[in-house]
């Protein structure tokens, strides 16, 4: 590659103010990575924008950093300041102290899993022609469905298994611009008679669970992929098992699959 | 330390990483943000909405994505585009063809001010007023290429070329 030529065609520029896009910051990124003198001059943008942005600002701010620390920290400090007067409201305030720390603790750890996973899926993303080509559906059919999950701008997102069956999975494939979710449950079990999945769309702060519908016919769908509908800002995917006609709410018991969003 | 290594802590939630990266980077966010909202009482606000929602989201950012200072960069312009937009919404005006940089000098001159803009006059000065435009676009509106090719009106190719210009001008400035 012609180096000097590289860094004089101006996409080190548009790389620092943000302006390209993901493929072409990757690309950006992985040269830069092998040749210190792009990185060097990436480096030199970067302090440009900066110095005048500072002389914009002029230092005028009063702000302090104090300010922010107290803004991240205060939720821990209005737990912890609850109750003095009662007992047993300074047990319970303590217990959920223990409760919210265990928890918050259990769901980092489950982030990072599910990142790693997430990263996974990338992979097993380019398996996936393989996956399909294993179902049963016509040739055309899963023509039109490979040109939808090798779109651009898809999301993938893997849900794992949970509790009532850690071996089931699904994924879905979203395509926010077209506010459609591809919904690929060859991962999970038949639905018992009488029941069937439901899928939700979750936003994680306050939980608060979106229907997409249900999966009707889930037997006869052959290649297990169904779309829905998805005009949500979904952080969150999840499956519940629920009574035929699906329910308003989900039934956390019956939750099959979950998977957060790659923001 | 390294830059690299600060991220990766302040990613793990160490504070005292997070406070470095305050320090390198609040002045010039504070500039963008001003450059948007001027107003200071309302940029010191976005300032900190910015750099709570950095730390929130501190996992969002991932070095093949980009810069560090593009990430914040980013939360900065569409911290202060929104805290505009809700402003003239409120006001049932619209000012989202607002300015935030070609303008930038001017705005100090009306605002009787004492503050010393010599340093910002000599980056900016021998500007032409096309720079100055492209860089308002790419840089404070958070355009993409096409974008800005699309709103100049000139072809994909010479947005990056004429942008190359513009900022090597703009680096000769801030290295006199």
């Amino acid at each position: 590659m012609d180096i000097e030529k590289y860094i004089k065609s101006g996409i080190l520029e548009l790389y620092v103010s943000g302006s390209l896009s993901e493929k072409e910051n990757q690309e950006v990124y992985e040269v830069m990575h092998q040749y210190p003198a792009v990185k060097t001059e990436v480096e030199a943008i970067e302090q440009a924008f900066m110095k005048v942005s500072e002389a914009i600002g002029n230092k005028q701010s009063d702000s302090s950093f104090s300010n922010i620390k107290s803004r991240i920290d205060a939720k821990v400090v209005e737990i912890e300041q609850v109750p003095q007067k009662r007992n047993w409201l300074a047990y319970a305030g303590w217990a959920a102290s223990a409760a919210l720390l265990v928890g918050s603790l259990w769901l980092f750890n489950e982030n990072r899993q599910l990142k790693e996973e997430i990263q996974i899926t990338n992979t097993a993303n380019t398996n996936l022609e393989d996956q399909i080509s294993k179902a049963n559906e016509s040739a055309e059919k899963m023509k039109a469905l490979n040109t939808i999950l090798r779109a651009e701008n898809i999301e993938s997102i893997t849900l794992e298994g949970q509790a009532i069956s850690p071996n089931a999975y699904a994924k879905v494939f979203w395509n926010k611009e077209a506010q459609l979710a591809y919904i690929d449950v060859a991962g999970l079990p038949a639905p018992p008679p009488g029941k069937v999945y439901q899928v939700w769309s979750l936003t994680l702060d306050p939980l608060t669970p979106t229907n997409l519908g249900i999966l009707e016919n889930f037997n006869t769908n052959e290649n297990k992929v169904f779309t829905l509908t998805n005009t949500n800002n979904s952080q969150a995917f999840g499956i519940t098992l629920e009574p035929e006609g699906g329910s308003a709410t989900p039934t956390l018991a019956q939750l099959y699959t979950l998977g957060v969003v790659k923001s | 330390m390294q830059l690299e290594q600060l991220i990766s802590k302040f990613q793990e939630k160490d504070i005292k990483s997070f406070e470095r990266l305050y320090e390198m980077y609040s002045d010039s966010m504070f500039g963008v943000i001003y450059a948007i909202v001027r107003n200071k009482e309302e940029a010191e606000e976005v300032l900190q909405d910015v750099f709570v929602k950095a730390w929130k989201s501190s996992s969002s950012y991932s070095a093949k994505k980009g810069r560090f200072f593009t990430w914040i960069l980013n939360i900065a312009r569409n911290s202060a585009i929104d805290k505009i937009r809700s402003k003239s919404f409120n006001q049932g005006k619209q000012n989202l063809d607002a300015t935030f940089f070609v303008d930038i000098l001017e705005t100090y001159d009306n605002l009787d001010t004492k503050i010393d803009i010599s340093g910002l006059q000599k980056y900016v000065n021998t500007l032409r007023d096309t720079c100055k435009k492209l860089i308002e676009l790419l840089y404070f509106k958070g355009y993409t290429q096409k974008e800005a090719s699309v709103a100049l009106k000139i072809p994909l190719g010479t947005v990056k070329t004429n942008n190359r210009k513009c900022i090597s001008e703009l680096r000769k400035n801030v290295l006199k």
